[in-house]
């Protein structure tokens, strides 16, 4: 494998007096799905955050393509523009369509000129299955096409690496698949990808390589079938059991 | 005898109207300026603006006027009485435009922000495109509302011997002793430009209303 996309060397955030996570190193290669899972206010999505530079770290460096994001003349937006980001809450821009959602990063921050810009914003919307719903607002949309909008809004700006911060934890059971067949086929076409979920499916399905996060460190990484099946830590053996438990029943019925 | 009587308030009303529309857009540029700082801005920027409203809203509006009229037409400046008493009150209105606006502003959800961010648009960017379309459209009722109070407000520089409505009225009175007549075409000349203006506003709120589901 060459050298990683996306590194985190020895991370640590602090909100006031609590440590959210500390020391924590995470390389992220070329074309993999990266799953990580682990219980709420473990600082999962405070870690996505830092890697787009969305909140500021305490300590430690990021690199993205081998240059230092985290440097001090490091252009922010710059580096946004490279790592595109799904929210657990969609996030759209809510005075504009499906359509301009898709295409206002790139006529406004890629200046990319008009006819360029709508034909790359069709083709996105197009990819998440959403072209007959280009000129809807976010609120005559499902939250599973609000969600879908929100991944081709990310991808229009050509990104190295894609995070999505609990992409369905919002939806309603019926409209998840529609977002995990988008993420499994972005993943197929070699999309990097890091990804929060509580969709035990997804991870054993889709990611190359799951990690299991709690109390602010990473307990465990592995390939699904070795975290799954052959868990290293007690701990790593509970939460899946809990998660089973709890999600288990609504994926045998799906 | 009528018709020269009301053909003389009705002169005033082009200058009435263009009183109002120096202080309100006045008015408008200088709050919203106001609102972004202290909205997005720095400690000190914050509590400058807060202050600056504060003040301006806790005097009387006529009070204000006379003292920025003498400011505004004194040695350093030395404006008309048309435009040192429109100036004067789109200033005024500053502060209370302000609020509007930065209520709107603080109205829309942060995600908006960090997900104009989060795709690379400078915090700039992002107030331009993203927070301000939005906000502007919450703010054109209530913004609405202080339009009509500008228009009235205009009234104000009557004292300040600018001839628009207010001031025929009064002169008339005094010269025809019909103060009943002079100040009711007045009040129905107010009446009737301030109906205008909010079923203006209202037909521009609907117009950018954005669609729901529910709607
Ligand atoms: N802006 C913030 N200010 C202070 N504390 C925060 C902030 N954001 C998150 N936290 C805290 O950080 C911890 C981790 O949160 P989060 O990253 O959302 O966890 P997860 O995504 O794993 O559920 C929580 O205890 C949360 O309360
Ligand atoms: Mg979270």
């Amino acid at each position: 494998m060459d050298s990683p996309i996306l590194q985190a060397k020895n991370l640590t955030k602090i909100y006031g007096q609590n440590v959210i996570f500390q020391d924590i190193s995470l390389d992220v290669y070329r074309g993999e799905t990266i799953v990580i899972i682990g219980p709420s206010g473990t600082g999962k999505s405070t870690l996505l955050r830092c890697m787009n530079l969305l909140t500021p770290i305490d300590s430690g460096k990021i690199f993205l393509n081998g240059k230092e994001i985290t440097a001090r003349d490091a252009n922010e937006d710059k580096v946004r523009q490279q790592i595109g980001m799904v929210f657990q809450n969609f996030l759209l821009f809510n005075h504009l369509t499906a359509f301009d959602n898709v295409m206002i990063g790139l006529s406004k921050v890629k200046k990319m000129p008009k006819a360029q810009a709508r034909e790359k914003a069709l083709y996105e919307l197009n990819r998440v299955g959403l072209s007959d719903r280009a000129d809807h607002y976010p609120g005559q949309l499902s939250g599973g096409q609000l969600q879908r909008v929100g991944i081709a809004r990310a991808l229009a700006m050509d990104p190295s690496v894609m995070l999505f911060d609990e992409p369905t934890s919002a939806l309603d059971p019926e409209l998840i698949g529609e977002v995990l067949g988008v993420m499994e086929t972005l993943s197929r076409e070699h999309m990097t990808m890091l990804v929060v979920t509580h969709e035990m499916g997804f991870a054993r399905e889709v990611a190359n390589r799951i990690v299991f996060m709690e109390k602010g460190s990473i307990v465990e990484q592995g390939a699904p079938d070795d975290l799954f099946y052959r868990p290293q830590h007690e701990r790593t053996r509970e939460f899946l059991w809990k998660i089973t438990e709890l999600y288990g029943k609504k994926e045998e019925k799906s | 005898m009528l018709s020269n009587f009301l053909s003389y308030i009705f002169q005033g009303i082009s200058i009435t109207i263009a009183v109002t529309l120096v202080a309100l857009p006045a008015g408008l540029v200088l709050g919203l300026g106001l609102a972004l700082v202290n909205t997005y801005g720095g400690v000190w920027l914050k509590r400058l603006s807060a202050l600056y409203s504060l003040l301006m809203r806790g005097v009387p509006p006529v009070v204000l006027l006379f003292i920025l009229y003498f400011i505004l037409s004194g040695n350093l400046v030395n404006l008309t009485p048309f435009w040192a008493g429109s100036v004067s009150l789109g200033v005024i209105s500053s502060a209370y435009q302000m609020e509007i606006l930065r209520g709107a502003l603080l109205s829309i959800s942060g995600g908006q922000m960090v997900a104009a961010r989060a795709i690379g648009m400078s915090r700039l960017q992002a107030i331009q495109h993203i927070i301000l379309p939005q906000a502007l459209r919450i703010a054109i009722p209530p913004w609405s509302n202080e339009a009509s109070i500008v228009l009235k407000d205009s009234s104000l520089v009557y004292a300040l011997g600018v001839p628009e409505i207010l001031r025929r009225a009064q002169q008339l009175s005094a010269t025809t002793q019909q103060p009943l007549l002079a100040f009711g075409a007045a009040a129905l000349i107010y009446f009737v430009l301030v109906f205008f203006v909010n079923r203006g506003l209202d037909v521009l709120a609907k117009k950018t209303r954005l669609p729901t589901q529910h709607a």
